[in-house]
């Protein structure tokens, strides 16, 4: 891919081990990811999908190497870590705040937030009122409010119901396709990151580095029955499994 | 030609989206809690069950008199009870010994939690703080307060300031030590929350740690209250001289000294119900607030 633009995140040879001694957790990876690209990144446990992911939030420092972000990123979790004491709108009016938002705009902008994930109605909810896909929905707003060009995904669909997780999966979409951010998405579901992703990277475990990437070029919305999905899953499954057997 | 006719895209995506939009608005309305509420009977009935446990135990008193157990002088009636705290009030000593044990109490308790609150903060984040300070806090919520009136009469004299004294030592410990469980018990996932959302150091501490440890920090301050007022009540029974004006630990003091025994037991009724208004009225609502907000509140 030709591209005069500046990636939003580059990274070279990053090594991460948490102790000197430790063993190696992220083994001299190396990936760019241009503005605007959505990236789905699969691999079994142990393949320090979460540790690359606080990293590049900052939450952790890469042992060697370099991470070059150009923007800052938000993260979102598995859990959707809304915070019960706060409404859903105050919820994000929390991340509005805490990112520099100025306050007599902040109500009017939470409630734009709601409206672009379906959930205008829920601004005075608690987040035990909602159901967890209503709940990631409120998390991902939570996380554009901070206005970043870059959003990492850290398994946040994995708790959900098959339904609501393919309609999550159409509204990501949607949402993406609105806000034109990078997204960073680690799932251990290889039709999702299929069914996400223009590019879907395979990693080892134990230690975690980039096996091989696949682009998937085509057109959104897709389908995670499609045949289309099912044939790029397969493929990557059948990687994955390899992978795994290495460790038997 | 085939036999379909041609849709712009923008009309397609927009009926896309409309879809989309309906889809989320059914699953949602399919998994929303719809939310129950208590039947009427079953709140009455909360009402009236701590009416029920006075009329027993007035019941029991009242017939342990008729049944002439102990002497009146022993074991007054509840109607002499009634009718010495009608003189106390007619002599218009009853209301100014309420509202002043009060305000000693309230007053003493907001220092406390003034005192209490940062040393909470500061030892439920910093483990080696901790670990040099919590056994002096445990120590003195050990110690009964009552122990340091002596200590506060030589220090302060026969004045407020003696009296606050053994409220603070009364209730910083307990609150300072509901506010570090509190603390320890905050699910790490809100600290990360609060991390990616860029809460750093006093925002952090305001916007995340507290709101998030108020559970424990609301059973500190209610033990608190509930320390503070008891030290009050024995600080005021030893403290007594006119300079520190009247109270319900002199009005039990001035019953003990006349042998009045409606007077001491119509004086422990009024502490009783003080206490009891304050934990109804103040933290009761409070707590009932924040189980409900949190969701914790379950149909029990």
């Amino acid at each position: 891919m030709e591209t005069t633009v500046a990636p939003v995140i580059e990274i070279k040879n990053l090594t991460k081990r948490y102790s000197e001694s430790g063993p190696i957790v992220i083994d001299s990876l190396n990936l760019t990811i241009q503005p605007g690209e959505f990236v789905a990144i699969v691999g079994a446990s142990g393949c320090g999908k979460s540790t690359l992911l606080n990293i590049l939030s900052g939450l952790e420092k890469p042992s060697s190497g370099s991470v070059e972000l150009n923007a800052k990123a938000s993260l979102m979790f598995q859990e959707s870590a809304l915070l019960p004491w706060l409404t859903a709108g105050k919820n994000i009016e929390l991340a509005l705040k805490l990112s520099g938002y100025p306050p007599e705009n902040r109500r009017a902008r939470a409630q734009e937030l709601l409206e672009l994930v379906h959930l205008s109605h829920a601004y005075n909810q608690r987040p035990h009122e909602l159901s967890g896909g209503m709940r990631q929905r409120v998390a991902i707003a939570r996380a554009i409010a901070q206005d970043r060009k870059i959003l990492l995904m850290d398994e946040p669909f994995s708790a959900l119901d098959a339904i609501t997780r393919d309609l999550l999966h159409d509204e990501l979409i949607r949402i993406w396709e609105e806000t034109g951010l990078a997204v960073l998405f680690v799932t251990h579901n290889v039709r999702e990151a299929v069914r996400l992703g223009q590019r879907v990277i395979l990693m080892s475990s134990k230690p975690g580095k980039i096996i091989r990437q696949w682009k998937i070029d085509f057109a959104q919305p897709r389908r995670i029955d499609s045949n289309d999905v099912a044939h790029f899953a397969s493929a990557i499954t059948d990687q994955l499994r390899q992978e795994i057997i290495r460790h038997a | 030609m085939p036999n379909f006719e041609y849709i712009p895209d923008d009309q397609i995506k927009e009926a896309r989206q409309k879809q989309l939009e309906s889809l989320s608005a059914g699953l949602d309305n399919l998994e929303s809690d719809s939310g129950s509420k208590t039947s009427v009977s079953k709140r009455a009935l909360k009402a009236i069950a701590p009416l029920a446990a006075v009329v027993i135990v007035l019941a029991i008193w009242q017939l342990l008199v008729i049944l002439k157990w102990q002497p009146t002088w022993v074991l007054p009636s509840p109607a002499m009870v009634v009718d010495s705290l009608v003189q106390q009030y007619n002599q218009g000593l009853l209301v100014p010994s309420a509202i002043n044990s009060l305000r000693r109490g309230v007053q003493g308790f907001a220092i406390s939690l003034l005192i209490a609150t940062p040393i909470g903060i500061a030892l439920g984040l910093n483990a080696n703080l901790r670990a040099i300070a919590r056994p002096i806090i445990t120590g003195l919520q050990q110690l009964p307060s009552v122990a340091w009136v002596p200590a506060a009469i030589i220090w302060f004299g026969l004045s407020d300031a003696t009296i606050f004294a053994v409220i603070l030592l009364g209730a910083v410990p307990s609150i300072a030590n509901g506010l570090i469980s509190g603390i320890d018990q905050i699910p790490p996932i809100y600290l990360r929350a609060g991390k990616v959302l860029g809460a750093r150091g006093l925002t952090s501490i305001t916007h995340i740690v507290v709101p998030a440890a108020w559970p424990g920090y609301l059973a500190g301050l209610e033990q608190g209250w509930a320390f503070a007022w008891r030290s009050l009540m024995a600080a005021e029974l030893i403290a007594i001289a006119p300079s520190l004006g009247p109270g319900l630990g002199q009005m039990l003091d001035t019953g003990r000294q006349l042998g009045d025994m409606s007077l001491v037991l119509g004086a422990i009724v009024t502490i009783m119900v003080v206490g009891v208004l304050v934990e109804r009225l103040v933290f009761s609502p409070i707590r009932q607030n924040t189980l409900r907000n949190r969701g914790l509140l379950h149909a029990r």
